[in-house]
């Protein structure tokens, strides 16, 4: 079996081999002073341009997992599977004027996660906690799937066993912790060239070998008639319409809420670099389409996918695809682009959760005369404990499960949303209302998501995130996306807990922050001068 | 927003207030919201090089969203 693809691991193994090396390099690149602070270490340095922020954001938060499970979806479902485009086109309007105001007061301040804003603006250390854990917990598995993204390339090949995952994620944090954010930030630009360069042959390659799109979109057509399954197909139908309109919506709200996508942020260099970004990130989004194609293309080539434990795995569908339609070697290419994008994301997201854990749990409350040296210290040990953590997600348990968390995941973290998004805008907000809907938002979220089967994988809880609106007594078909209902829940709590600690006059924190803060870009006084004096 | 509360630092007078206020703002909305509206494009017909109109129309509002966020950008650049 394995000596079929002997040409597509040896390829697969250069590659690999080649951004490893890069990824140890990196600590020398762009010559910081020294690599014993969090802005060296885990924002490398605030310096990033344009061009580096544009391919470390589109590493970041185009994942492979994305890439192996998006057409995985609508290789299962058709256009449901689809939203992933409408999800990331609206996203970079929607948080285009929000990011560059994090981006400044995280500047003046020299916030480097989330939490350290929060924690700012509502003077709540319990606020800023409750948004750090959100964020550790909801990354997780996230890291967790990259490794997913990984075995479904090496089961492709033939390899099956934990083995090889184990060894790349040893290297990965091998030189996350020598070189941290520079790490991912070189190691992008190969992953993101070998990407574009797979997508834009498979989508003018394979359509020809298969006989024209309009071959593709029949023969799926067909095959998601005669399944029994009531809403696939090829277009959306009358109940999941809405659902894909708000699935797409509360991604999209929740993608820049996620810690690593706001350390890609806040390694940027200056405002005008955020903003170009925001314009210049779709691309991805042409990328992550045609993508998704693959799944319509995989069901004309007639893949079936890698049977494991008698459960098939639909996420081998698209290295299936590339082993079935591609010469060996650029195959291998192909897989080494999956495999080189699982490690950027899981790199970036290592990172932001080691971060969270320093600044807000270390720092806060376990030791808060913790010099910068000792910050960027426990970052890099936590960045090695969160790889081992993911590592064991997938070796022990069922990785069912960390698809599960990583649904769960989506629902929670956008329950920060009225804390970090809202509180970038506003300060109306009372502290003690906003942890009341976080905490609101979170027992509804999990307590829908608990209620939903999916037959067709013979589960009875957390079957998807689709939430039937008829559960809730309205008489319809319809569904919604579970986030957006449990962030409806919070908002409303928040709102009406606001409404009535100030009627209590509860004492609310203090706002370390200006008005000014949010305008200030690069160049402009900083409020707290980093002590040059003693640590150079 | 915020408007200075009385007897808050007058004096050193900031040089022209700075604000990402601007009306070209609105323009972002028109990207934020059409690639939600299903009913728009949830159809086969017509077809465009064998993509059915579901696919290539949402394919189309990536460019969309892209000439919005520009032209923001470069019509609330630093003015002077």
């Amino acid at each position: 079996m394995s000596s079929d693809h002997l040409t597509e691991m040896i390829v697969f193994g250069a590659l690999f081999l080649l951004v490893s090396g890069m990824g140890f390099v990196a600590a020398r690149w762009r010559r910081p002073g020294d690599m014993d602070s969090l802005d060296e270490w885990g924002l490398g340095g605030r310096s990033f341009g344009g061009w580096i922020t544009w391919f470390l954001l589109g590493g970041d938060l185009y994942t492979a997992y994305t890439f192996v499970a998006v057409p995985a979806l609508v290789f299962g479902a058709g256009a449901a599977g689809f939203y992933a485009v409408p999800y990331t086109i609206v996203m970079y309007p929607i948080v285009f004027l929000v990011l560059i105001r994090l981006w400044s007061v995280s500047h003046v301040h020299g916030f480097v996660t989330p939490a350290d804003f929060v924690r700012a603006r509502f003077g709540s250390p319990t606020l800023a906690l409750a948004v750090a854990v959100t964020g550790i917990v909801a990354t997780m598995p996230y890291i967790a799937l990259q490794l997913v993204g990984i075995e479904a390339v090496l089961k492709s090949m033939g390899v099956h066993g934990h083995w090889p995952i184990v060894i790349a994620f040893v290297v990965l944090a091998a030189y996350t912790y020598q070189s941290g954010l520079r790490a991912p930030a070189l190691i992008a630009f190969v992953k993101d060239v070998l990407i574009y360069l797979v997508v834009i042959v498979a989508v003018l390659y394979i359509p020809t070998k298969l006989g024209g799109w309009g071959d593709i979109f029949d023969s799926a057509q067909a095959k998601f008639a005669k399944s029994p399954a009531p809403s696939d197909g090829i277009l959306l139908d009358g109940t999941n319409q809405l659902n894909y309109a708000m699935l797409a919506l509360g991604s999209a709200l929740a993608l820049f809420l996620y810690p690593h996508s706001v350390t890609g942020v806040l390694a940027s260099r200056n405002r005008d670099v955020v903003k170009r970004n925001m314009a210049a990130l779709p691309a991805y989004s042409l990328v992550l389409g045609l993508i998704a194609l693959l799944g319509l293309m995989a069901i004309d080539a007639g893949v079936k996918p890698v049977v494991t434990d008698g459960k098939p795995d639909t996420n081998t569908v698209v290295p299936l695809l590339f082993d079935k339609m591609f010469p060996d070697w650029f195959a291998g290419v192909a897989f080494a682009a999956v495999g080189i994008g699982a490690l950027v994301p899981a790199a970036i997201m290592s990172i932001a959760a080691a971060n969270l854990f320093t600044r807000n749990i270390y720092k806060e409350y376990l030791r808060p005369d913790a010099t910068e040296k000792q910050e960027a210290t426990v970052s890099k040990l936590v960045s090695l404990v969160v790889k081992v953590g993911a590592v064991a997600c997938i070796l022990l348990l069922d990785p069912e499960f960390s698809i599960d968390l990583q649904l769960i995941g989506g629902v929670i973290i956008l329950q920060t949303l009225p804390s970090v998004a809202l509180g970038l805008v506003t300060r109306w907000f009372h502290r003690g209302a906003l942890l009341a809907g976080w905490a609101a938002g979170l027992a509804a979220g999990l307590w829908m998501l608990y209620g939903i089967p999916n037959p067709a994988k013979g589960k009875e809880h957390f079957g998807g995130s689709a939430y039937k609106l008829s559960d809730l007594g309205l008489d319809t078909r319809m569904t919604v996306y579970v986030g957006m209902l449990a962030l409806a829940v919070n908002l409303a709590v928040a709102v009406a807990g606001t409404v009535v600690c100030r009627a209590a006059r509860l004492a609310d924190g203090v706002d370390a922050t200006r008005p000014d803060d949010y305008l200030a870009d690069a160049g402009d006084p900083k409020v707290q001068p980093i002590e040059l004096a003693g640590s150079t | 927003m915020a408007s200075t509360e009385p007897g808050t630092d007058r004096t050193p007078p900031p040089p022209p207030a700075r604000s990402d206020r601007s009306r070209w703002n609105w323009l972002l909305a028109v990207p934020a919201v059409v690639p939600l509206l299903t009913f728009l494009y949830n159809d086969d017909d017509p077809r465009l090089g064998g993509l059915p109109a579901f696919y290539w129309m949402q394919f189309a509002f990536i460019p969309l969203g892209v000439v919005c966020t520009v032209l923001v950008y470069r019509m609330t650049r630093k003015r002077g």
